[in-house]
């Protein structure tokens, strides 16, 4: 089954997406295909505002009736803000990944390092490559 | 099936896959000097007749004191059906069983235990039990770490007149991941755990309170007060209760203006017989918006495809099994048979036994100390009100008391001297149901006749 990959945003090889705000904060969360291998989502935990994290730190977690899995950051900065409605209506990241389904943004991060991201032609050849 | 992991011939399999001879060969890099070797000092092995003997004559040495000793582990009645069901072949099991949703029953047993042990300490979530009440408090500390997500200190209040076993424990579990303990001093007068001795921490970063209820000596604290404070400056509130008690006193759900964060315990008063230590079993309860960094199992339940009820285990995800080093604790177990012995014993019992349990286990322990003062003038060392035991004063060291008590086939009591040097010579005494007039009359006359001899120099 092949997954909605917008055309964009930016993606890491862990599977979150990352999409440039107009004031320079970025928000992550993670992709269709993460969702769906996932299945129904019960529970998300998002970073606290304020906290400083580095590029591939385990920050969120998410955790649906199968598994429960971290979120890696894909970018150094700090958490400017959190979805607080994944509270009450964690499904929200199945029915609404790239929407309201987001996890949390981030602020002070490097825009170079955002361009060093896959793009989506480049997570969508990755998830054909790593498709059993 | 045949629990044998390996058979020779799957050894043999496994080593020719990988090109070695001998197992031994695997482990050539491990150098001599760090070898454990042959065990020393065990000796050949003995008979099942000789293994019986040997049990009977051990148990026969421990002989059957009237026993004055509580200090955390408490005799109790237990009512004769409770074991009889416990042992039966359905019931009879040390664990969670594997492919849980198999067993029903024994998941049906862990929801009812669930379900008494949150509604006795007044909160909204249970686990299916620990390993006892001290390790049940280590845990509870590392849950409150996680659970506060603001506090950063990862800093624990715990007061002195906590059960010194359990203060020990909390520290060798939990001192070596960060968490460090502060001790609160009690009150010498009354034996509670004074707000006053809380001030100093005003404005710091506290993680977490605790609050024992009986404290370790008996008396009861003033938990509106000490869960209010702790509420008041930003730290979770860890209860430490005697199941037993709260058939009379107040929940910990219920102190102070928003009840307690978590409640843990030892389980052995609710139908665990005394015996040489344990096995004994801990109980924790949280409120829901805690219960994803609970330790152990939960058992929910739920309905079928046809609408039928059933029971699962659930919230998984917090266990070893799937969040690996993430996991909440390395607890993926529980304590199953004692905790099917407390469910039947609470069902036997029901709210009112339990609550005559309690209140004679008080009226007897207020009776001994008043014969105490009659037969010997032994005076209680707190002032504070009491649940089911007393500290009194001596006049020379608790344990030459205690050794004489021996000699006359009583258990006279816990010495303090080796966790509390400072309060001098006292003795620890508890007298539940099962003393009768007679018992409480042999125990002031044989403690008057300990005490006339005179001391020694």
């Amino acid at each position: 089954m092949s997954s909605n990959v917008p055309a964009e945003l930016r993606y890491t090889k862990s599977h979150e997406w990352v999409r440039r705000n107009p004031d320079g904060s970025v928000t992550v969360g993670i992709t269709d295909h993460a969702q769906h291998a996932l299945g129904d989502i019960v529970f998300a935990e998002a970073p606290d505002a304020g906290r400083a994290v580095a590029a591939g730190e385990a920050c969120a977690v998410v955790e649906s009736v199968k598994a429960a899995s971290d979120v890696y950051s894909p970018l150094a900065g700090e958490v400017a803000g959190a979805n607080a409605a994944l509270g009450e209506t964690p499904e929200l990241i199945n029915t609404d990944p790239y929407g309201a389904g987001w996890l949390f943004t981030l602020k002070a991060v490097d825009a170079a390092a955002v361009d060093a991201l896959l793009d989506a032609a480049a997570y969508d050849a990755f998830l054909e490559e790593t498709a059993e | 099936m045949a629990f044998i992991p390996h058979t020779p011939d799957d050894v043999r399999t496994m080593l020719a896959a990988i090109g070695v001879g001998t197992i031994e060969q695997l482990f050539e890099e491990i150098p001599a000097t760090l070898r454990a070797g042959e065990l020393t000092g065990i000796p050949p092995a003995a008979s099942e007749m000789e293994i019986g003997r040997l049990m009977s004559d051990r148990a026969a040495a421990d002989g059957c004191p009237l026993n004055f000793i509580g200090a955390g582990a408490y005799e109790h009645h237990i009512p004769a059906a409770v074991w009889a069901i416990t042992t039966r072949g359905e019931i009879y099991s040390a664990y969670t069983p594997y492919q849980a949703e198999a067993s029903q029953g024994t998941l049906q047993t862990i929801y009812e235990y669930q379900t008494m042990i949150a509604s006795l300490t007044g909160m909204q979530v249970s686990n299916a039990s620990l390993y006892d009440g001290a390790s049940a408090l280590a845990e509870a500390c590392l849950m409150a770490v996680r659970a506060h997500r603001r506090s950063k200190s990862a800093r624990i209040l715990m007061p002195r007149a906590v059960n010194p076993t359990y203060r020990r424990c909390a520290s060798a579990i939990a001192g070596n991941q960060q968490l460090s303990f502060e001790e609160v001093a009690f009150d010498p007068a009354s034996g509670q755990t004074p707000l006053d001795a809380l001030r100093r921490y005003e404005g710091e970063d506290v993680t977490a309170l605790v609050i024992q209820q009986p404290n370790f000596f008996g008396v009861l604290e003033e938990v509106d007060a000490l869960a209010d404070w702790g509420q008041r400056h930003g730290a979770l509130l860890i209860a430490v209760v005697n199941p037993t008690s709260l058939a009379l006193l107040k929940p910990p759900g219920e102190w102070g203006e928003r009840g307690v964060d978590i409640v843990v315990g030892e389980g052995q008063p609710l139908g665990v017989p005394l015996a040489g230590g344990g096995p004994y079993f801990g109980f924790m309860t949280t409120r829901m918006e805690h219960v994803r960094q609970m330790p152990g199992r939960i058992v929910g339940r739920t309905v079928d495809l046809d609408g039928r009820p059933g029971y699962t285990l659930t919230l998984q995800a917090r266990e070893q099994h799937i969040r690996r080093s993430k996991a909440t604790s390395n607890i993926c177990t529980n304590q199953g048979l004692l905790m099917s012995a407390a469910t039947i014993y609470l069902s036997l019992m029901g709210p009112r036994g339990l609550e005559l349990a309690a209140s004679a286990s008080m009226a007897r322990t207020a009776e001994l100390v008043a014969a105490l003062d009659k037969a010997a003038g032994l005076r209680p060392v707190f002032s504070g009100p009491r649940f089911h035991e007393a500290l009194v004063r001596l006049d020379r060291p608790a344990c030459v008391v205690l050794d004489e008590f021996a000699r006359r086939g009583i258990a006279g009591g816990f010495d303090v001297a080796r966790d509390y040097p400072e309060l001098g010579h006292a003795l620890l005494v508890c007298a539940t149901e099962t003393k009768t007039d007679a018992d409480i009359a042999t125990y002031a006359a044989t403690i008057a006749d300990i005490l006339r001899a005179p001391r020694a120099a």
